[in-house]
């Protein structure tokens, strides 16, 4: 009996030990390289029909293009290094029925992008396949149909289902951005609105350049845009429909209205309107035109952009002596001061993910964009220059795009004005190449809502 | 017999009073604290003359993580069965009637595709349509509970590394060649928990038997995505490393090995 108690003891002990003798070991380290990416052309499946779609682009390759925007895209998010095409081993059209793993892990790729195309009728048929190449198994698999027209936006939601899947995150390139087309010397600017893709492709313009306009913005659920712009030679906030091109003045002020935006449902615009030398920030529900005043201060409140949510306002004052960023509940209540750093701060805009206040800040004569959390800590800088400013962040919350002008000499030349985007790293800033010089750019949010 | 007893009694005796001091909590000896900048190298070297610290909550830890966990094989049945979702991308002009056609397409597919690589426990746990408010509550319990769960578990094993089948030469040569393949998904928040722990089953080469991430339930949960894509890069990492440098001898005691993946460090720094 005794033997038999001492035995178990034993046994207790040894298991012990075993539990104990699992090797552990923390791993902290990786690095922090973009993950590398074969994104394999799209083949032409037999029995497409012809089709023109226009002067570069036919049936021939249009896969060749679509996979070719989606390897930009990809590459310009800066967390995916898309590999050189002239390495790949196996063929579109084997690789997308099943791809010989070895050959793309010998590459280096970790993800591989197969698909194929089908014309038939006159739609456009897009499948693609996204395979973890070191597990060796396939994991998305969708299919587009759509007027081949479209090829292009068919190629950004691609990129969009590809980042979500390989990030965790929603996309941002099934995007439009709205900005204002500038040209002419520049005391004679002659200002348009413009709209286009996320990428620059695509270019339309929405006015013709008699009034001057200024800060476009998007609605967040709407094809609508409102914006600023001159009647009888008074600052007033428009409302413009793209779908239909109709526009109106918002609201009946008896003085100058500017810096609109949307509410987050889409539902009401808020802005700044100015009597006396006085402005304070208002809002305007655009279906019963029910106005409401938020701010009463004999400061300048200006700048008002809503936080996600709909509960906070963030905007700028003066009302300390320098213009700093103040948060307020949205009905105007709880005013508080987030901003203490030297310098000036402007144009706060609320993330769309809740977390950051993103800021135009100029100190010393130069200009920050940079970002903050919602109570004013966390401040960081993420570019600098000569002049630049109005952020307005990708729908993901993870890009900001901005405008940047430079010098002009003594004989007002030289002087430019670009897009450009940086992402919340503040290592990935690219130009975004526009027909003509731009400003005052605002992101749309997700094209397809997905 | 008078003095067999008293042997057996001081025998069974002494035998107690070891197993509770290597196991009651209080007697445990409490870590060394160290100045929070000194790197994870130097930790094991000063904890080669450690006590081994409170194993009686480490194995009632691991205990239940048995019961909680189901693990499930990441070995999902092939995929390339699955079929590709027809999915229509909606014209500007017919944009309104054609979204809800999209919806009802998409999302019957998606979960019947989600259920095909989850367990026979999960699917019930997971898919069930009445049960997901509660899910959402239930993944944010999950969270928070591995969190505490995490740090207890990360601080004991660098502790006890001298328990472990692997000398500190050869831990350091195996992290040093995990570190090299390890991609670091870079759009992740830096706010959120970012650990992830996987089971290695290995063979006597150094190369991988069986992978599987210990947490694999949270993979499929909703408001998880970071945490699937840095399992998944955890997961690719240590395959793309094999062999994995292992001691020529000694299999016994590196044959299953844990490893926690925590990007927390590099994100921030």
């Amino acid at each position: 009996m005794i033997k038999k108690i001492l035995f178990s003891l034993v046994l207790i002990l040894l298991f012990k030990q075993q539990v104990f003798a699992i090797t552990t070991i923390d791993i902290t380290r990786g690095n922090l390289d973009p993950l590398p990416i074969a994104i394999s052309p799209l083949y032409m499946s037999e029995g497409s029909e012809n089709i023109k779609l226009d002067n570069s682009v036919n049936q021939k390759n249009v896969g060749e293009k679509i996979s070719e925007i989606v390897e930009i895209n990809l590459k310009r998010s800066g967390l995916f290094n898309p590999l050189n095409k002239s390495a790949f081993v196996q063929k579109p059209d084997i690789a997308h029925l099943k791809p010989r793993f070895e050959d793309w892990r010998l590459i280096k790729a970790q993800v591989l992008v197969t698909g194929k195309i089908l014309i038939k009728e006159g739609k456009l048929r897009v499948e693609f396949r996204l395979w973890d190449v070191v597990a060796a198994k396939e994991i998305l698999a969708l299919a587009f149909t759509t007027v081949p027209n479209n090829w292009r936006r068919v190629a950004h939601i691609i990129s969009d289902k590809i980042y979500m899947r390989l990030t965790g995150e929603s996309g941002y390139f099934d995007t439009r951005i709205i900005y204002v087309s500038e040209s002419g010397p520049k005391t004679q600017r002659i200002k348009k609105l413009a709209i286009m893709d996320q990428d620059g492709a695509n270019t339309k313009y929405l006015t013709l350049g008699n009034e001057l306009v200024l800060t476009p913005r998007f609605s967040p659920t709407a094809q609508l845009v409102t914006y600023l712009s001159y009647f009888r030679n008074l600052p007033r906030v428009y409302l413009l429909d793209i779908e239909t091109g109709i526009q109106e003045v918002v609201g009946d002020f008896p003085g100058m209205t500017f810096a609109p935006r949307f509410s987050p449902d889409g539902k009401k615009i808020i802005m700044s309107f100015a009597q006396n030398g006085n402005s304070d920030i208002y809002t305007m529900d655009i279906e019963t035109r029910v106005v409401e005043k938020l701010t009463d201060h004999p400061s300048i409140d200006t700048s008002p952009s809503y936080s996600p949510d709909g509960k906070y306002i963030c905007f700028n004052s003066d009302r300390s002596g320098l213009q700093q960023i103040y948060i307020m509940r949205s009905d105007g209540s709880k005013v508080k001061r987030i901003s203490f750093g030297k310098g000036l701060y402007g144009t706060p805009v609320w993330s769309p993910r809740g977390d950051l206040i993103a800021f135009t800040k100029v100190s010393k004569g130069r200009f920050y964009i940079g970002v903050m959390r919602t109570d004013g800590t966390g401040e960081r800088l993420l570019t600098e220059n000569f002049y630049q400013e109005a952020p307005s962040w990708a729908p993901n919350g993870r890009v900001l795009i901005f405008y940047r002008e430079t010098k002009s000499d003594s004989e007002g030349k030289g002087f430019t004005a670009k897009l450009w985007s940086i992402d919340l790293t503040g290592y990935n800033e690219r130009e975004i190449s526009t027909k003509t010089d731009a400003s005052d750019p605002s992101w749309s949010s997700l094209l397809s809502g997905n | 017999m008078m003095t067999k007893n008293l042997i057996l009694s001081v025998l069974f005796h002494s035998f107690m009073i070891i197993l509770t001091a290597l196991s009651l909590p209080f007697m445990k000896r409490n870590p060394i604290e160290l100045p929070p900048i000194v790197s994870v190298e130097f930790i094991q070297i000063s904890d080669k003359t450690n006590i081994p610290f409170a194993p009686k909550a480490r194995k009632t830890l691991e205990k239940i993580k048995k019961e909680e966990e189901r693990v499930v094989s990441e070995q999902a049945p092939p995929s390339s069965k699955k079929k590709e979702k027809p999915d229509r991308i909606p014209l500007p002009e017919e944009k309104k009637e054609k979204q809800q056609i999209v919806k009802k397409k998409q999302n019957p597919e998606e979960v019947e595709l989600q259920i095909k690589q989850s367990s026979e426990f999960e699917k019930e746990e997971l898919f069930d349509p009445n049960q997901i408010a509660a899910l959402i509550d239930k993944s944010k319990e999950k969270v928070a509970e591995t969190t505490r769960e995490d740090k207890k578990l990360t601080q004991s094993s660098v502790k006890n590394s001298f328990a472990s089948g692997l000398t500190l030469t050869q831990e350091d040569a195996l992290k040093a060649q995990i570190f090299g393949c390890w991609s670091i998904p870079l759009g992740l928040p830096y706010d959120e928990n970012l650990l992830v722990r996987i089971k290695l089953k290995l063979r006597p080469d150094g190369t991988i038997a069986k992978a599987e991430i210990k947490d694999h339930a949270r993979m499929n949960m909703p408001g998880n995505n970071f945490y699937k894509v840095l399992a998944e890069s955890a997961l690719r990492a240590v395959r793309l490393c094999q062999p994995l440098k292992v001691p020529p001898t000694g299999y016994e005691k590196w044959k299953e090995m844990d490893m926690n993946f925590d990007a927390t460090e590099m994100l921030k720094g």
